[in-house]
């Protein structure tokens, strides 16, 4: 309360300026309050007038409220608001080099990101494509678009590695994005990023942006009388989806399709119960393996969603991210020939260590606790009951 | 039905046989004759004997099983994987306005997330009077509104700048959904909060972020934020679904879906945009001389006819045909469609189902007695300020091709003779 008065009673003037702002922005179902507005303007130039017109404002704006919600705290605050804005504001204490980035950089993020941030498969590049905005392919990466350093510190801090955010350290943000810097060679390999150089770096693309102008180039050239009737001379068609055949095709629709010429010629009914026959021979020696929980199984099936983003299990499984994990329980660690293990990893595996319900139950509960220096940036499953599900669901894949 | 006279005789009799086939449908001026008694009709029927389902059978139920292709879809090859990508909104096979929340469209950036009620917290921080934590429980205490509105990711048919390529609506169309929310004024959390002391509010802004890993962030200007943004809690008359933002979601009408955000954690007021990744790397347009456009957030006038379309075909032949489709502004009502059949050589004004609500869809009709001829479909929309949905290449003079965003040209399904329609690019 005392620190509204004393605002408002620094403010003097713009107390009139606020009261009209409130009074046009207010809940269109709360009564208006003029005659406070008009003894503000007033009175406006007088100290004590000034100090009464607070103290109604104030009684104005309580009378608003509803009184719902407590008053955040310190800590609270603290806590979640961690947004950093172009001009520092948010930016904490803090420092960190290129040397340092590298490492932590192959260490958390060059599985999507590559080595050099030149992007992996899909992922997302961060750096690069200097000068190719206007071109028919644009790269856009932190060096040749993002106008901001800002954006990309708030976003590795809070956002990054992708399956483990909020997990970085200020000074790991600070080396990982100088990383990205060097990488874009916006800064030399001895540079250290800090809270108070931060604003001295100079992105490439910072006045590439303008503010929407749509209401200016678009909009009067679009909003021109529609033509009805002979509004061209002739149309062709200049280009077809089909040609290009991209759309993903519908696995329901053509099994359906299958169906419906299978149940039209009478004579493949029996074909096709062979076939079901088949297919009930075929499942049988996954019944022997099975001293399996399927119900567990089902469960892990849910809980490795999770995990699918970097892995992939079951036919035609592939690296991705991670390894493919057919037949991972029960084989040494780091078996996997192509995949690119962190060194503890394949050390581990060097040692004869296997995955097992407790090798795999201790990786789960901390990835990188277990096994430092892992290149799973995945914080890691919390229940012990999605841990025992996972690892029951990593079985029905035994080869 | 004159018409009829310029078909081939396989076309006419292919049409007659569907006819008896769906049981005797009206056809042109005349009615088509049942050449034997319809079994459907003279025999009873196991479902006129029998008992259907007990009341409990479905506690809550599904759509029957002869619907399941109405189903969200989503395009591999868009995004690195499932955990941060987009499906799209069957709307091929989705009629009136209000989208179904179990069809709705999904966009994650860090998956969907479980958040119980209990474990909700809304924080209102930065520069209000008094920073303010809510429960889920309080924000049901506040005064409620309902409102419909559309919400479209502002990539929708982002994937036709450079020519035709997916095939089908709800590919190129379908990253829409509407819906009835209810919720509280974010206005009335400010208030609560109280801006007294915040100074002008013409040139302040508040920052919106969800609690889920990803963290996506948003800014928004005070104006729009005391206007008509919502913090929604249920969705079509029940809670929320948790791809759209169980427990409470923000709803920011007109405006881009990315900045509806889910989840939502905090609304903090600020004194400059934020310029998070979501609004510099992401969300910008680039133009063809390498700028880029920001701030972009208004969703264009756009419409699209959803059937006929590639997913939804002519399967009657010739004769009455209903064209449909979805029309909707970020900047208010839509006023009128315009419907062509031959490319945008000639137009006809469309039938809208209901006057135009602000920021919401709207669906027209076209009754048309189809000759069996290949058609060019268009639909055209125009809002109450007067804007009139332009062509393709108008949108490419202005902006190229690698604005990504807020694509809302013509667009063109080729329909052919026996029925199929496909997406093309004209003259």
């Amino acid at each position: 309360m005392s620190k509204s008065l004393k605002l408002y009673g620094l403010t003097g003037v713009s107390a009139v300026a606020l009261l009209t702002a409130a009074y046009n922005f207010a809940d269109r179902n709360v009564a208006p309050m003029p005659s406070e507005v008009s003894f503000v303007a007033a009175d406006a130039g007088s100290p004590d007038m000034m100090f009464i017109a607070a103290a109604r404002a104030e009684a104005a704006a309580d009378a608003k409220r509803i009184g719902l919600g407590r008053e955040a705290l310190p800590e609270e605050i603290a806590a979640w608001d961690l947004d950093v804005a172009p001009d520092g504001t948010g930016l904490p204490v803090g420092s960190g080099s290129v040397l340092d980035g590298e490492e932590v950089f192959i260490a958390q993020c060059a599985v999507c990101h590559g080595d050099f941030a030149e992007g992996v498969g899909n992922w997302p590049k961060l750096a690069g494509g200097d000068g190719t905005l206007a071109d028919e392919d644009p790269l856009k990466t932190v060096g040749s678009y993002w106008p901001y350093l800002s954006t990309a510190w708030d976003y590795v801090h809070r956002s990054m590695p992708y399956g483990a955010a909020q997990t970085l350290s200020t000074d790991e943000t600070y080396a990982i994005v100088a990383y990205i810097l060097y990488s874009n060679f916006i800064v030399e390999d001895d540079f250290v990023l800090s809270n108070e150089n931060f604003l001295e770096v100079e992105m490439p693309n910072a006045n590439g942006f303008i503010v929407d102008d749509r209401p200016e180039t678009e909009y009067p050239r679009f909003s021109e009388a529609a033509c009805m009737e002979d509004c061209k001379d002739s149309v062709e068609i200049t280009m077809r989806a089909a040609v290009l055949d991209v759309t993903p095709e519908d696995e329901g629709e053509a099994e359906a399709k299958e169906a419906m010429e299978e149940a039209n010629t009478g004579a493949d009914a029996e074909e096709a119960n062979e076939q079901t026959a088949i297919a009930d021979t075929a499942s049988e020696p996954e019944a022997e393996t099975a001293a399996l929980d399927m119900g567990l199984v089902e469960d892990g099936e849910q809980v490795f969603r999770q995990c699918k983003a970097c892995h992939q299990v079951g036919e035609g499984a592939q690296n991705r991210v991670g390894p493919q994990l057919n037949g991972v329980m029960g084989r040494e660690m780091a078996a996997v020939d192509s995949f690119r293990y962190s060194k503890t990893l394949e050390q581990m595996g060097a040692d004869g260590m296997v995955w097992n319900e407790e090798t795999m139950a201790e990786f789960m509960e901390d990835p990188r606790g277990y096994i430092k220096g892992t290149k799973m940036s995945f914080a890691g499953l919390r229940k012990d009951e999605d841990i025992a599900a996972v690892t029951e669901y990593l079985k029905s894949f035994s080869q | 039905m004159t018409a009829d006279n310029e078909n081939s005789g396989a076309s006419r009799r292919a049409f007659l046989k569907g006819a008896v086939a769906a049981g005797g449908a009206v056809a042109g001026a005349g009615m088509a004759r049942a050449a034997e008694p319809d079994p459907l009709i003279t025999e009873v029927q196991y479902w006129a004997t029998g008992f259907g389902d007990a009341v409990d059978e479905t506690p809550y139920g599904m759509p029957i099983r002869f619907e399941s292709d109405v189903i969200r879809r989503n395009v591999e090859w868009l995004t690195a994987d499932t955990i941060s990508s987009i499906n799209f909104t069957p709307i091929h096979a989705l009629d009136g306005t209000i989208t179904p929340q179990g069809c709705a469209f999904e966009r994650h950036h860090s998956g969907a997330i479980e958040l119980k009620k209990e474990d909700y917290r809304l924080m209102i921080n930065g520069l209000v009077d008094k920073p303010l934590v809510f429960t889920y429980e309080d924000l049901e205490r506040f005064p409620r509104e309902n409102h419909v509105y559309f919400c479209e990711c502002a990539a929708n048919t982002g994937m036709e700048w450079a020519g035709a390529q997916l095939n089908g609506a709800q590919f190129t169309h379908g990253m829409i959904h509407n819906m009835e929310y209810s919720g509280v004024s974010l206005r009335t959390l400010l208030t609560e909060a109280g801006l007294e002391t915040t100074g002008d509010l013409s040139d302040k802004w508040v920052y919106v972020e969800g609690a889920d890993a990803s963290s996506n962030g948003r800014s928004i200007p005070m104006e729009k934020a005391l206007d008509d943004v919502l913090v929604a809690f249920k969705a079509n008359g029940e809670a929320l679904r948790k791809e759209h933002g169980y427990p409470v979601r923000l709803v920011v009408p007109g405006w881009e879906g990315n900045m509806w955000v889910k989840w939502l954690r905090r609304v903090e007021v600020t004194d400059q945009a934020i310029e998070s990744r979501e609004e510099t790397s992401k969300y910008t347009d680039t133009m063809e001389d390498g700028t880029s456009r920001k701030w972009t957030w208004v969703m264009d006038a756009k419409s699209v006819v959803t059937s006929p379309s590639p997913q939804a075909p002519i399967k009657h032949g010739p004769g009455p045909l209903v064209i449909t489709g979805l029309a909707w502004s970020g900047h208010g009502a839509i006023t009128r469609v315009d419907v062509s059949t031959d490319g945008g050589k000639n137009w006809q004004q469309a039938r809208l189902a209901a006057e135009g609500q602000s920021k919401a869809l709207s669906r027209f009709y076209l009754e048309i007695d189809w000759d069996g001829s290949e058609m060019l479909l268009q639909s055209r929309a125009h809002d109450e300020t007067g804007y009139v949905q332009p062509s393709k290449d108008a949108l490419r003079d202005v902006r190229g091709e690698n604005s990504i965003y807020h694509n809302n040209c013509i667009q063109t399904w080729w329909v052919k003779e026996n029925g199929e329609a496909e997406n093309v690019e004209v003259s």
